[in-house]
């Protein structure tokens, strides 16, 4: 089969994905325009080599639907040949999209794609899309709904990680994101968001608080003790989970994820075209898997995507240098190293979605381009990158320096 | 026309007043007859130009129409077929003619073709069908009397409204309050009706017919607001409305948390209003029908009609009465004892309409019954629920007293004195000095037999035993308990008594802990032998919560104290000697009660924690330093078949014995004594449910891997060796669907496999099982 190599990855700042955040009066066509023109132009190739773009997008209506990814190619001025797909795997989206884009390569349909994806979480709320999912009778009976924060403290509970357990990590992510910035490691990914009149609007991550500590934390009320106490959620967690006698809260505004606006962009192509076109491979394909999980819990998945796509791989969880698991919720993170049993030293170096926040459709591919720069600069082989999943699922991806 | 169960009668201006008023029914309900001639007066109105509308009323003061006749609705065999949907949707389809004037949604639409007006006149309560008859009228007129209630309570008997109830009521009041109604099963005054939007005039008691009728002569021409062009639900709805979406969401979850997913009507309840607010009402309609359809050929709401209504009455009825024996005049009863058992009978018995004679040892002994009296009464009143005249009336009914002499004018005796056989003979023996020679005398022991006690009695064929339940005035089962020489009289007595106590009574056979206290323990042992295994507490307890019990049995176990468990189970040792066999949990009780001094909620500590105040908190931790958690937990399923089949063996042990002699009483007793998880219809219904040959090789299959108690009675072998059923269903054995099987614990499958002459065996794939066993079934049907 053909090899799939990343040429390059490129990411907007993350902006407060608020109506006071910078990137809000971003159109989320404009942002993904933008990440598409910085991939074709630092690279300088013609679009017209570009054969396709899959982007991820968690809330594709309003502005963000009817195929944002096509609107997108469009407005970045590529050669209309160049098609455009949006895919939504939750969370995950945007490194699924990038999976798309290496498997078009695997398969040689394409020789040269763009995967990556795009939110403007400020302008189009994350559920806007609605869905049967939590609504449909039939759908949340049969499936134990619970919504993600009341996942996340199951899993807390099930896994006996306390409040201090996530407060300490998240202190540490904003303290590594700082670091990272300090130290320029961002510095060749991320580009700068432009507006109308073509002056730089963001060109840093907006919410990393290099400040925080346990007593700032330690401030903050539980975010979903009163959907799961009051609104019968933890008792529909229970159902499924009988061994636990009462969830705890745990999870807050300060240890999930940021809401964030941003987009970002990976090329992918088989070895001919980067010799063809004088583009230096940074990263080789090794393995790519998804797999669902138990949906109650739902934020498991990237235990058993990551252990697929190590089968896959034919490699074991040591060969791994260096983890990227999207900083959902701190017990995600936490759960999958004693799962793993991963150290912190390899997970997450540079700071995460706590720190950085979670643009949703396009976290998969900004944290994909984080491992591809971070291997160069700390000279090491190999990443696993993964997040988990709305609905019970997770998705993995593992590359190896070139 | 004329008809049977209503009359038409048209006025001058050519309105029918159709008066209903069903024969053979002491409420209107929709019964065979009622359903056969309705739809033939909807035809007659839509194509008889003298009719120009229609007045719906009752001919019964009680009620405008109270619903479906439950008895009808058991017999109904839905079937998962056209023909089972032709069933279901007989109902919406004669009342959507009405509603249309038997025009089709695009005529409507299209012709602009109207339906006559037709409206209701509600001077009496309209639930079920009858509201759903009232929504399906264009325009409703109720009486002002605050005692009127509109509900749709289906859900209380595992169905749901299936007559547009679920698609009507929610375009009239909206999802959220349709809720209330529908799920929770809350029914609605006229004035809440009205506010709401279901009720559209109140007028003075009397004159709804006069309202409804100006309505109708004022609009010729009619449709329903939801057959106009922009009807909207009040409040919203829909799959993309923001409001309606977070209502479908909480209350998803608040249902689904409330009925463990035990109830399958909660949820095609709230399918039917989320599905059906996304289409028009013809659709939403059939949508609705096919989920009534999917109810009425499942199990729970056939064994909830049964037991919850069918059975329930007829017992309360005094199905187990002795024909002949006139029925016994019960004015004042005599209570003996004071205490928090004599207290709770002395008070519904008062609330039955007695008055009581309480007594015990001295004048401040027998005041205890007045002080727990009062306590409820002064709440009532407190929160107007009571006026202050019925609460003074009511104490006033009872009398405390520490002299026999005051006992001589009583009808019936009732004795709830300390459980100790020389303390009863005391008592027996005194009263019976006193009272009339035909007064029956009731003993309300739980432990002592009946004849051992009757042998005290100068009059053994007039006693009689009477187990109340703690706290009397809300647990609603009562055991009469006749001895060996209990005659027509008292057994009659007792009844009659009930009857007006409004209880739900069983007839028990004089055995050591009756019907109840059989199954009780074995369920609570069985708990504590999970403990001592190691497996976890909170699996446990939420396990029995799941499967629908209303408390944990570690929770119970605390309540009724594990004192008494001690206790009982010490006498017991004592008393049978080397009869005594072990349960097993001896040195666990002995450990908690007389080691940790963990005995119960009473005494502040069990296997829960608790504040000063008695409240529960937590499990106790402590519990893992003495049995340490097991490393492999057993699957939910299996703890939770572990709990069920406690409380299934000895139920069935007890129908096989004779303790009962039906499996109605079975069922009755266990649900309502011990909280069996209704859904099931009991614990007898729940082996119909799932097949006797089934029970049968599960239970055998448990008592191999966890002991000889939940070997299945001997009666259970036989009968399900014979295809028998406990309720008389179908013989030939029950057929499995595949999510039934599926469900089932994989060595379950391969044991019913196996009982059905399958090859299989655990190592074997369970899928591959379960094909066998669907195979082998469709084999046998199409033989």
């Amino acid at each position: 089969m053909t090899e799939a190599y990343i040429y390059d990855a490129v990411r907007t700042p993350r902006g407060k994905g608020r109506s006071d955040g910078s990137l809000h009066e971003i159109t989320p066509v404009a942002l993904a325009a933008q990440v598409l023109g910085a991939v074709r132009d630092r690279n300088n190739i013609d679009s017209a080599e570009i054969e396709d773009v899959a982007f991820g997008c968690v809330s594709p209506v309003g502005e963000q639907g009817a195929v944002i990814t096509r609107t997108a190619v469009l407005m970045a001025g590529y050669a209309q040949t160049t098609s455009g797909i949006q895919v939504n795997r939750f969370c995950a989206s945007g490194l699924e999209a990038a999976n798309i884009a290496a498997a078009k390569v695997m398969a040689g349909e394409c020789d040269l794609a763009v995967g990556g994806g795009v939110e403007s979480m400020s302008r189009v709320p994350m559920g806007s899309d609605g869905g049967a999912w939590p609504v449909d009778p039939q759908s949340a009976f049969h499936n134990y709904f619970v919504p993600q924060g009341v996942s996340a403290d199951l899993i807390a509970t099930k896994y006996g990680l306390s409040r201090d357990d996530l407060d300490a990590y998240s202190v540490e992510s904003h303290k590594r994101a700082t670091k990272a910035w300090e130290e320029g490691r961002f510095d060749r990914s991320v580009m700068p968001v432009k507006d109308v009149m073509g002056v730089t609007v963001l060109d840093r991550d907006e919410t990393i608080r290099p400040d925080t500590n346990m007593q700032s934390l330690g401030a903050l009320n539980p975010a979903f003790a009163m959907m799961g106490e009051n609104f019968g959620f933890d008792g529909v967690a229970q159902q499924r989970y009988p061994e636990i006698e009462k969830i705890k809260h745990v999870h807050h505004a300060g240890n999930s994820s940021g809401i964030v606006d941003g987009a970002a962009a990976v090329l992918i192509g088989n070895k001919e075209v980067g010799e063809r076109l004088g583009l230096k491979p940074r990263a080789r394909i090794r393995s790519m898997a998804s797999i669902g999980s138990e949906p109650t819990i739902m934020l498991t998945g990237p235990e058993f995507a990551a252990k697929k796509a190590l089968k896959r791989a034919g490699m074991t969880a040591s060969d791994i240098d260096l983890y990227e698991l999207n900083e959902a919720f701190a017990a995600v993170v936490l759960r999958f190293m004693q799962a793993m049993n991963v150290d912190h030293d390899i997970m997450n170096v540079n700071g995460g979605a706590i720190a950085m926040g979670h643009p949703l459709g396009a976290t998969g591919a900004m944290i994909l381009g984080t491992m591809v720069d971070e291997l160069e600069r700390s000279n090491k082989e190999t990443s696993l990158v993964t997040l988990c999943i709305g609905g019970g699922m997770g998705t993995a991806t593992i590359i190896e320096r070139v | 026309m004329s008809y049977k169960t209503f009359t038409v009668d048209i006025d001058a201006d050519g309105i029918a007043l159709v008066t209903i008023n069903v024969p053979g029914q002491t409420m209107n309900v929709w019964d065979e007859q009622l359903m056969a001639e309705f739809p033939k007066f909807v035809e007659e109105l839509n194509s008889n130009d003298d009719i120009k509308g229609a007045v719906i009323a009752s001919g019964k003061d009680n009620a405008f129409l109270a619903g479906a006749d439950l008895r009808m609705l058991e017999k109904a065999n839905g079937g998962l077929d056209k023909a089972g949907f032709d069933s279901a949707f007989i109902m919406n389809s004669f009342l959507r003619s009405m509603e249309t004037g038997g025009h089709t949604a695009r005529q409507i639409a299209k012709e602009g073709k109207k339906a006559k007006p037709v409206a209701c006149a509600l001077e009496g309560l309209a639930l079920g069908g009858g509201l759903e008859l009232a929504m399906a009228c264009h325009y409703r007129v109720s009486s002002s009397n605050p005692k009127l209630k509109f509900g749709l309570p289906e859900v209380l008997v595992g169905l749901l409204p299936g007559g547009g109830g679920t698609q009507r009521l929610p375009r009239l009041i909206g999802l959220q309050n349709a809720a209330m109604v529908m799920v929770q099963g809350k029914s609605l005054s006229p004035s809440a009706a009205k506010a709401q939007g279901l009720i559209d005039e109140i007028v003075e008691p009397g004159e709804t017919i006069a309202a409804a009728k100006t309505w109708v002569k004022a609009n010729p021409k009619t449709l329903a607001r939801w057959d106009v062009r922009g009807f909207k639900y009040p409040g919203g709805a829909g799959a993309m409305n923001p409001k309606s979406v977070q209502f479908h969401m909480a209350s998803n979850a608040m249902a689904l948390k409330e009925s463990k997913n035990n109830f399958p009507a909660v949820k095609a309840i709230l399918s039917c209003m989320y599905e059906g607010s996304i289409v028009p009402i013809d659709t939403a309609l059939r949508i609705e029908s096919k989920y009534f359809a999917t109810l009425l050929s499942g199990s729970v709401a056939k064994n909830m009609i049964r037991t919850l209504f069918v059975n329930k009455q007829a017992a309360e009825k005094g199905a187990a009465r002795p024909q002949g024996v006139p029925a016994v005049d019960i004015k004042t009863v005599g209570v003996l004892g004071a205490g928090l058992m004599g207290s709770g009978i002395t008070h519904v018995t008062v609330k039955g309409g007695m008055d009581v004679i309480v007594l015990d040892r001295s004048m401040e002994d027998a005041q205890k019954a007045i002080a727990y009296s009062q306590k409820i009464i002064d709440k009532k009143v407190s929160r107007g629920r009571m006026t202050k005249e019925a609460g003074e009336a009511f104490m006033a009914r009872i009398t405390p007293t520490d002299n026999y002499d005051d006992l001589k004018n009583v009808d019936l005796i009732i004795e709830a004195v300390f459980e100790r056989p020389d303390v009863k003979e005391d008592v027996i023996k005194k009263t019976e000095a006193v009272i009339g020679e035909n007064v029956v005398f009731g003993s309300n022991t739980s432990t002592l037999p009946i004849g051992g006690l009757a042998v005290h009695s100068k009059r053994p064929e007039q006693f009689i035993g009477m187990h109340f339940f703690s706290p009397v005035d809300k647990m609603p089962l009562l055991e009469i308990i006749p001895h060996e020489g209990t005659g027509d009289l008292a057994l009659a007595a007792a009844l009659d008594y009930n009857k007006k106590i409004r209880k739900t009574p069983i007839v028990v056979k004089d055995v050591r802990g009756f019907f109840t206290n059989q199954v009780f323990p074995p369920y609570i042992n069985e708990a504590v032998l999970m403990v001592m295994e190691g497996i976890s507490m909170p699996l446990i307890e939420n396990c029995a919560a799941n499967l629908g019990l209303p408390i944990g049995p570690l929770a119970v176990s605390d309540d009724t104290t594990l004192k008494l468990g001690y206790d009982i189970m010490t006498s017991t040792r004592e008393e049978m000697g080397d009869a005594y066999v072990s349960t097993g949990a001896e040195p666990f009780m002995e450990k908690m009660v007389v080691d940790l001094k963990r005995a119960g909620r009473r005494f502040g500590a069990g296997f829960y924690n608790y504040d000063d105040s008695g409240k529960r908190l937590d499990l106790w931790k402590g519990m893992t330093d003495h049995y340490p958690l097991a490393e492999t937990q057993p699957s939910p399923a299996e703890v939770e078949q572990r709990l069920l089949y406690s409380l299934m063996i000895p139920s069935a042990r007890c129908y096989a014995d004779g303790v009962v002699a039906d499996p109605q009483s079975a069922d009755l007793g266990a649900i309502f004594g011990l909280g069996f998880p209704p859904w099931t219809g009991g614990p007898l219904s729940h082996i119909d449910t799932i097949g006797l040959d089934n029970f049968v090789a599960t239970a055998q299959s448990m008592a191999q891997r966890y002991g000889a108690r939940f070997t299945p009675a001997q009666m259970f072998i036989d009968m399900a060796k014979s295809g028998k059923t406990l309720y008389g269903a179908p013989a030939g054995g029950k057929v499995y669907t595949k999510t039934e099987l599926s469900k089932m614990l994989e060595k379950d499958v391969v044991a019913l496999a196996n009982s059905l002459g399958i090859d299989a065996s655990v190592s074997d794939l369970k899928a591959d099982t379960i094909d066998k066993i669907l195979l082998s079934q469709s084999a046998q049907s199409a033989a």
